[in-house]
């Protein structure tokens, strides 16, 4: 995205990157998306509850700052690779909203025409190659995708999204290391939600920051608060730089929080009311950014209530399409196994 | 030397094959351990590092999973990535990305993606290498829809074949025996395909249909001429590709012979002779059988390191002629 003129970025010199980085309607459109994703959520789960959606899904209401911060500095044609709690950072790659709700109601209007589903939702014309329902499934794939762009010379950066589970699985260590041997550029971006499904990083990790594996594999790791849109974005906006300019990946952790539980199975057993009240009350992404536009003069409450009432018809205009839209034919069951019967 | 009687080794036909396909697209490359200056634990890339460079010719860690990640990746984004396994018992560290990813990529995405990888795995026992580096793990890949996997008998569809499978928008699976690798027969010049799912009658026989794979078909073939003599007139089925299973080649043949001998070296339980057999108890060929259908396959034991072990957990040509003359003398 453009920078901000010199002048404007004078009188922000004492701001946040991101508010020295971006102009003033781009940092709106940040809120926009932020709010977009958590009322997406929002309005996946109602349609879950309802009967609507079937099978699953994994909710990140919570980290919407992580996802946006992430997406920020790449351009339209750089790649991810995404996890099972992958509408975040779906809608933050630039799909719409519509066509993930087609895809949750198992419609052929869908992303992937009602086979993925929330598991498996993708937008690759936007360069998203697809949530993924295996923990770290995407990793090496995200370093193929990297390969693919020095190979080519496209000069694409890749980003991979993976949980703090992930950090355990060896497809995590494998591709990291053949990330920094072969100075791919790929960043490693791990949302630490602090819990993998149950069980938390304190009883499942042996470090204490998962950004200290990256120093096994010679890369920066770089821890920042992924509750803070603006922390995130700059982090990546280096990894970022860092990789275009061929110096190879970079780990960012970003820790974070779900609000919600692993998945519509979860009791919540395994954490305190109060430790997730703390949290939605005095961490909420969304809250921290848009007090933040607010407080240095972005946006007012007008602008901010425009923005609540554009997603709110957003997103009942795409529960509207989703559910209008027409079911595949069982005919078609055997579409897409292979290439020719596309 | 006159190409209509050049003759390489099966080995060096997947090596040509290889540069073949790296000279005509640049997107094709190559992965896997010790590929390069080592020429692959068999010697499969040779000398092609010297040829296309490390760029194109990669050696990877010893990193099964994750390389076959990369691969794979590579592949949706546009490359045409060969992966080498260093042997077929190294897919069990890659199932994941076999199987969850490459697989199922395509379908789960709705049909926005392709994954055209191939992956390579030299297969097999008879080399004393022991239980973790001489299985025959075919059937379990070709289990899996969204993967096509074949198995090349002949110096000549090696080549073809290979060439067919980096032409393929899909993920293909080529498992190579390691006993055929130096085996030598005649391979065409330049560039030529064998198409993927189509089996090849090897000899044309009445009295019986040896359905074989791989190694099993020079096999086969060996028993069919020892039976020769005794009048016994035997149809090889050299199989190629198990996914997609060309199952009208083999209806075709049952129903001229009226009897179906299976003979693969994997474990014969659950394996590719039980699917061949099943798919012509289906079908209208059943209606001809004059004879119950036989499997010949390994013994339900891992491979053992004692050579007369390891040679007896798999059918040889004895066992073969044995059977056969069983079924067509009416024994069984």
């Amino acid at each position: 995205m453009a920078g901000a003129s010199k002048a404007v970025a004078d009188s922000r010199a004492n701001l946040p990157f991101v508010y020295r980085q971006y102009s003033p309607e781009q940092l709106r459109q940040v809120l926009h998306k932020m709010y977009l994703i958590r009322r997406f959520e929002e309005g996946a789960e109602e349609c879950y509850m309802r009967g609507l959606i079937h099978g699953t899904m994994h909710l990140s209401i919570g980290q919407e700052a992580s996802a946006m911060g992430i997406c920020m500095p790449l351009a339209e044609d750089d790649q991810i690779t995404s996890t099972h709690r992958g509408h975040g950072h779906c809608i933050a790659k630039g799909a719409e909203v519509s066509r993930m709700f087609a895809e949750f109601f198992g419609k052929t209007t869908g992303y992937c025409k009602g086979r993925g589903g929330s598991m498996h939702i993708a937008d690759v014309a936007k360069g998203n190659l697809g949530a993924n329902g295996i923990v770290a499934g995407g990793i090496p794939i995200a370093v193929g995708a990297a390969l693919s762009s020095k190979m080519m010379k496209t000069g694409k950066v890749v980003v991979s999204f993976f949980g703090d589970g992930a950090n355990n699985e060896g497809a995590f260590h494998e591709a990291l290391n053949m990330a920094a041997i072969w100075k791919l550029p790929v960043i490693f971006v791990c949302e630490n939600n602090g819990y993998g499904m149950s069980t938390s990083t304190a009883r499942s990790t042996a470090v204490k920051n998962i950004a200290e594996r990256a120093a096994a594999y010679s890369m920066p790791g770089v821890i920042v608060n992924g509750n803070i849109f603006s922390e995130v974005a700059e982090a990546s906006f280096k990894a970022v730089e860092r990789a275009r300019a061929g110096e190879g990946p970079t780990l960012i952790e970003s820790k974070t929080y779900r609000h919600r539980g692993h998945s519509k199975s979860d009791r919540n057993r395994y954490r305190t009311k109060e430790e997730i009240e703390d949290w939605m009350a005095n961490r909420d992404p969304i809250t921290l950014f848009e007090t933040e536009l607010r407080d240095f003069g972005f946006i007012d409450d007008h602008g901010i209530q425009a923005i609540r009432d554009a997603v709110a018809k957003e997103i009942a205009d795409g529960i509207e399409f989703a559910r209008a839209s027409p079911a595949p034919e069982i005919a078609t069951l055997e579409n897409y196994v292979y290439t020719e019967h596309a | 030397m006159d190409a209509a009687v050049r003759e390489l080794s099966y080995a060096q036909a997947i090596q040509e094959a290889m540069a073949i396909a790296m000279d005509m697209d640049e997107r094709v490359f190559l992965m896997g351990e010790d590929i390069g200056v080592y020429g692959g634990a068999f010697q499969v890339t040779g000398d092609l590092v010297e040829r296309y460079g490390t760029d194109r010719v990669i050696d990877t860690p010893i990193s099964e999973l994750g390389g076959a990640g990369v691969a794979v990746g590579a592949a949706v984004t546009g490359m045409r990535p060969i992966f080498e396994f260093q042997f077929s018992d190294f897919a069990t560290l890659a199932m994941e990305q076999i199987v969850n990813q490459a697989a199922k990529m395509r379908f789960m995405l709705g049909g926005e993606v392709s994954v055209p990888v191939v992956m390579r795995f030299p297969a097999g026992s008879g080399t004393g290498a022991a239980a973790q580096h001489s299985q025959s793990l075919e059937a379990w890949l070709g289990h899996v829809p969204g993967l096509k996997v074949i198995q090349p008998a002949t110096p000549h569809d090696a080549k073809g074949m290979l060439l067919a499978a980096v032409a393929d928008p899909d993920p293909v699976m080529i498992f190579e025996h390691k006993l055929l690798y130096k085996m030598k027969g005649h391979v065409p010049e330049g560039h030529y395909t064998v198409p993927i799912g189509k089996a090849e009658i090897r000899r044309e026989g009445r009295d019986l249909t040896i359905v074989a794979t791989s190694i099993m078909v020079q096999k086969a073939l060996d028993a069919a001429a020892a039976l020769e003599g005794e009048g016994i007139d035997i149809e090889v089925v050299d199989l190629r590709t198990i996914r997609p299973i060309d199952r009208q080649t083999i209806i075709d043949s049952v129903k001229k012979t009226s009897r179906l001998l299976c003979v693969y070296e994997a474990v014969k339980t659950l394996g590719i002779g039980a699917e061949v057999s099943a798919l012509v108890a289906e079908s209208e060929a059943f209606d001809y059988l004059d004879a119950p259908i036989v499997r010949l396959g390994g013994a339900e034991t891992p491979i053992p390191y004692n050579p007369d072990l390891e040679k007896a957990t798999v059918p040889q040509v004895p066992d073969i002629i044995a059977a056969a003359r069983d079924l067509v003398k009416g024994v069984r």
